[in-house]
């Protein structure tokens, strides 16, 4: 391991100035994942609608960030202070189990990072975000799909699989390489009789559709093993709601710690496109944040001892305007935050070059401007958690991306 | 298919155009599949929904006149303990929309909370009548179920439902979602047949003004308190601009992502449309819910948008702005790219786009001549059926298929949501995805089958399996199909591999 990643308070620009360079990395030993020590989880939860990353994670040792972020910023002090997190950092007062895993080492926070994305509608962002294409409209796959699709199966127990949590897969896990889907369960199951003259129907005349469906099939049946059908099946809110997002993250978490479940899983969890009473601090933003904070924990318990092979990238498709806008809110911006949580993740730390808000250090004098790349923390997750090779990222998982470099030292 | 091509093209009458055959719809329209369709587009009134519902002023009238109340009880009831504001209570000055921001998921349905089968709704003003009503629904939950079964009805009894599968194109286009608050959950049913409906065969203009001012859009995309930053309540309020639905208008409504506008077109058409907001609920500036115009919040002097000024004329100025925006060139291919890729290829055919785009354009946005030029042109029938049934397609197609009397908007509503599609509640203002990647994905197959199964067995009296495979697809009926369903061990069982069928789920 490279000792330079170690952010400590004092030095926040050191992460990305002393990077480690791409030969230096290639030629790290990679210790336990490569050796098949570990049985990697990784998990990608996507924040649909822009998180404001400075109401998540507040800069208070910026001289700025209180007079910017008004109303919505977090304080050391007052009816709720932040949690404390490295000194010149807070965590929103609506996250205590996330701030409790940081305090473990267990979870470590990116901030001033974007995708490579520098418009502002969502659906784009979102689409650069999942697809890992240059610009949106690329594809019509994820680059978590083709990182699967490129995995070296070679020596592992089962080839790892990739699980779509909704009724419909994420972008970011389309493509080449076969996903499963789970959603909690509303309807009562057809029989099994049923699902197969079906099965031979589409067998003969829609192999496509016939694709689909027995994977479903598949994935429900591993979920009833692993115990699904009963209470925590059953569909309670939507996925903008603590109660949606909790039991999302208690299904997934029950397949992936299945023996011969999914090893990978992307979620989406909505609402967070706070352009009016954004409620920072008791409100419609920390009911949302408690919600993550609470389906955070649930992949802690529920994984059981996989959780220390897991590592769970909570990301938006890019941040919100620094200052606040007419109605208590906040527009499209560019620059957030990102968690990174789970046993495998070298925890403890905010991973950040910080750019300051003082007005002309904003980016286009409204957003927090973006110095570190998503990408490359997601490339550093793929090549030291799952093994996927520099090459792979380079050719086919982030084609176009330039000099990406894979963020070293994120795994521990 | 080995199907005549008179078959084929009834089978695409009915279900790329409309929401599938009912019985004697396939002979119908195989003699004319195009006149077929075209005469359900001529018949006057044709898109309205006759049904007895409040208009948005009204519903959102008794909305406010509800939360009246349950604020009175709540605050009868917490009088005896001498109250500090709780450490939760919001910063003074808070907007007002901060009380309704917590709207409970009243809309979780699962079908077994389904409403009871109910001869039509209940008018709210009756059930709020009454001093102590029993617990149930709330007030939003009812008028919301109410607007869906209207909905459900009409899809279900329409000729061939061309019409009605461009509302519901037309509105997932300028969709609302009822998660943002019991406000919009409420207006969402009024929004779609006061500012969808009437124009659906008329003016894309006309329908852009009336969306963009329906209280339901402005507080959807949060317009109703954005502010000029010199106008008189910005000096003095500090408060100011809300760019959120200014962008969506761009982005979504009208030019589309890839056309050329900046982030300065949004600031300035931000500004153009602030002040556009609706009545507050004191009733002093007019019913409560409906559109208003505030001079005092409208950021003064002309704006440029898209190199264009826009001199300053209140709301006028705004409406001008929306014109211009409904008659750019981008808009109509922005549009008709929409519409090809829902009707007829997730891959839009180029020739076919500039078709539209082009009708679009020498109509000056007449809709109607828009949905012509769809169903009269080779390419829109020739293409492959290689789209799937969006949910809701599925979910009338059965009940067309099946006549199984009047909708249960609580059972439809909760199976909508299974299958990934609540009415009126897409997760963004982009509205539903439109591709068979998202619809025929693995847990939507499995989830299909699983309602395929709970309809069939419901259906099951309803007559023949294989009488209702001629209804559905004639003589395009795969041999495949036939054989799998004549061998189903019930009546139940063959009615879901119909519905389950390649003839049935793909258009």
């Amino acid at each position: 391991m490279t000792g330079s990643c170690d952010l400590s308070v004092p030095s926040r620009r050191a992460l990305l100035a002393a990077g480690v360079s791409f030969a230096a990395w290639a030629a790290r030993p990679r210790l336990a994942s490569a050796a098949g020590t570990r049985d990697p989880r990784l998990v990608v939860i996507v924040l649909r609608g822009a998180l404001d990353g400075l109401a998540a994670v507040g800069p208070l040792g910026d001289p700025d960030y209180a007079r910017l972020h008004g109303d919505l910023a977090l304080a050391a002090d007052g009816i709720r202070p932040a949690l404390a997190l490295d000194g010149f950092f807070g965590l929103n007062p609506a996250m205590p189990e996330l701030a409790r895993m940081w305090r473990a080492g267990q979870a470590a926070i990116v901030h001033a990072v974007a995708t490579n994305y520098r418009e502002r509608s969502h659906f784009d962002g979102q689409d650069v975000l999942e697809s890992g294409q240059p610009g949106p409209g690329r594809t019509q796959s994820g680059w978590l799909n083709r990182a699967l699709s490129r995995l070296d199966t070679a020596g592992r127990a089962s080839p790892l699989r990739g699980l779509g949590v909704g009724p419909t897969t994420p972008l970011i896990l389309r493509g080449p390489a076969p996903v499963l889907g789970w959603t909690p369960q509303i309807l009562a199951s057809a029989g099994d009789d049923l699902a197969k003259r079906i099965l031979a129907l589409y067998d003969h005349r829609d192999p496509e559709l016939g694709r689909a469906l027995r994977d479903g099939l598949d994935t429900d049946a591993m979920a009833k093993r692993g115990g699904l059908s009963g209470d925590m099946g059953k569909a309670r809110g939507g996925m903008d709601q603590p109660t949606g997002m909790r039991q999302a993250a208690l299904g997934t978490a029950r397949l992936l710690a299945a023996a011969e479940g999914p090893r990978v899983a992307a979620l989406a969890f909505d609402g967070w496109d706070t352009h009016a009473s954004e409620g920072a601090l008791g409100g419609q933003l920390a009911n949302r944040l408690g919600g993550l904070d609470g389906a955070l924990a649930a992949f802690e318990s529920e994984l059981g001892p996989a959780w220390a092979d897991t590592a769970i990238a909570v990301v938006t498709e890019f941040g919100r305007t620094v200052r606040i806008n007419g109605t208590t809110g906040t527009d499209h911006g560019t620059g957030t935050v990102a968690f990174l949580v789970g046993g495998a993740i070298r925890g403890r730390r905010v991973i950040a070059d910080w750019p300051g808000l003082a007005d002309d250090r904003l980016y286009q004098n409204r957003d927090l401007k973006p110095t570190t790349d998503l990408r490359a923390v997601f490339a550093g997750l793929l090549v030291d958690h799952l093994g996927v090779s520099p090459t792979a990222i380079a050719d086919e998982v982030f084609p176009d991306g330039g000099l990406l470099k894979p963020m070293a030292g994120l795994i521990v | 298919m080995a199907a005549s091509p008179d078959a084929r093209a009834a089978l695409i009458a009915l279900n790329r155009f409309g929401y599938g055959a009912r019985p004697g719809d396939l002979a119908a329209a195989a003699s004319d599949p195009r006149g077929f369709l075209a005469e359900e587009l001529a018949r006057p009134g044709i898109a309205r929904i006759d049904a007895d519902l409040p208009g948005s002023a009204a519903a959102l009238a008794s909305l406010f006149e509800d939360q009246d109340r349950v604020r009175l009880e709540r605050e009868a009831a917490a009088r005896p303990a001498v109250a500090a504001p709780p450490a939760g209570a919001p910063p003074a000055g808070a907007p007002v929309a901060a009380g309704m921001a917590a709207a409970p998921q009243a809309g979780a349905m699962a079908p077994a909370m389904a409403a009871p089968p109910t001869a039509g709704a209940t008018p709210p003003a009756m059930a709020d009548a009454k001093p102590k009503p029993p617990p149930g629904p709330s007030l939003e939950t009812r008028l919301y179920r109410a607007e869906a079964q209207a909905r459900f009805a009409k899809a279900i009894e329409a000729p061939a439902g061309f019409v009605e599968r461009l509302v519901a194109f037309w509105s997932n286009h300028f969709a609302v979602s009822v998660s943002k608050d019991q406000f919009v959950r409420v207006g969402a049913g009024p929004f779609e047949r006061e500012a969808i409906r009437p124009h659906v065969l008329g003016r894309f203009a006309d329908m852009l003004a009336a969306v963009e001012r329906h209280p339901a859009m402005l507080v959807f995309l949060d317009n109703q308190q954005s502010t000029g930053p010199n106008s008189k309540a910005g000096r003095s309020n500090h408060r100011g601009l809300n760019e959120n639905l200014a962008r969506e208008i761009l982005e979504l409504h009208t030019l589309g992502v890839d056309a050329p506008y900046r982030q300065d077109d949004v600031t300035a058409l931000a500004r153009i449309i602030t002040g556009w907001t609706h009545t507050p609920r004191d009733g002093k500036a007019g019913p409560p819910g409906t559109f208003l115009f505030r001079p005092e919040w409208h950021e003064p002097g002309a704006h440029a948008l898209l190199g264009t000024t826009y001199p300053e004329g209140g709301v006028e100025q705004g409406l001008a702005a929306l014109a211009d925006l409904a008659r750019h060139p981008a808009t109509a291919h922005h549009l008709a790219v929409k519409l090809v890729r829902h009707f007829v290829a997730d891959a839009p055919p180029p020739a076919l786009v500039d078709t539209i785009a082009a009708t679009f354009r020498d109509g000056d946005g007449d809709l109607a001549r828009v949905a012509r030029a769809l169903i009269e042109s080779d390419a829109a029938w020739e293409a492959p059926t290689t789209k799937i049934r969006s949910p809701i397609e599925f979910l009338v197609a059965m009940a067309r298929a099946t006549g199984l009397g009047p909708p249960d908007p609580g059972r439809l509503l909760g199976q909508l949501e299974a299958l990934g599609q609540p009415l009126w509640q897409p997760a963004g203002p982009n509205g539903f995805a439109d591709g068979t990647a998202v619809w025929a994905s693995p847990e939507a197959m499995k989830l299909r089958l699983d309602l395929a199964w709970a309809v069939a067995q419901r259906a099951a009296d309803y007559g023949p399996p294989l009488g209702v495979l001629d209804t559905v697809a004639g003589l395009a009926a795969s041999r495949d199909t036939r054989e799998t369903m004549a061998r189903a061990e019930s009546r139940p069982q063959a009615l879901a591999i119909l519905f389950m069928s390649p003839e049935f789920q793909r258009r």
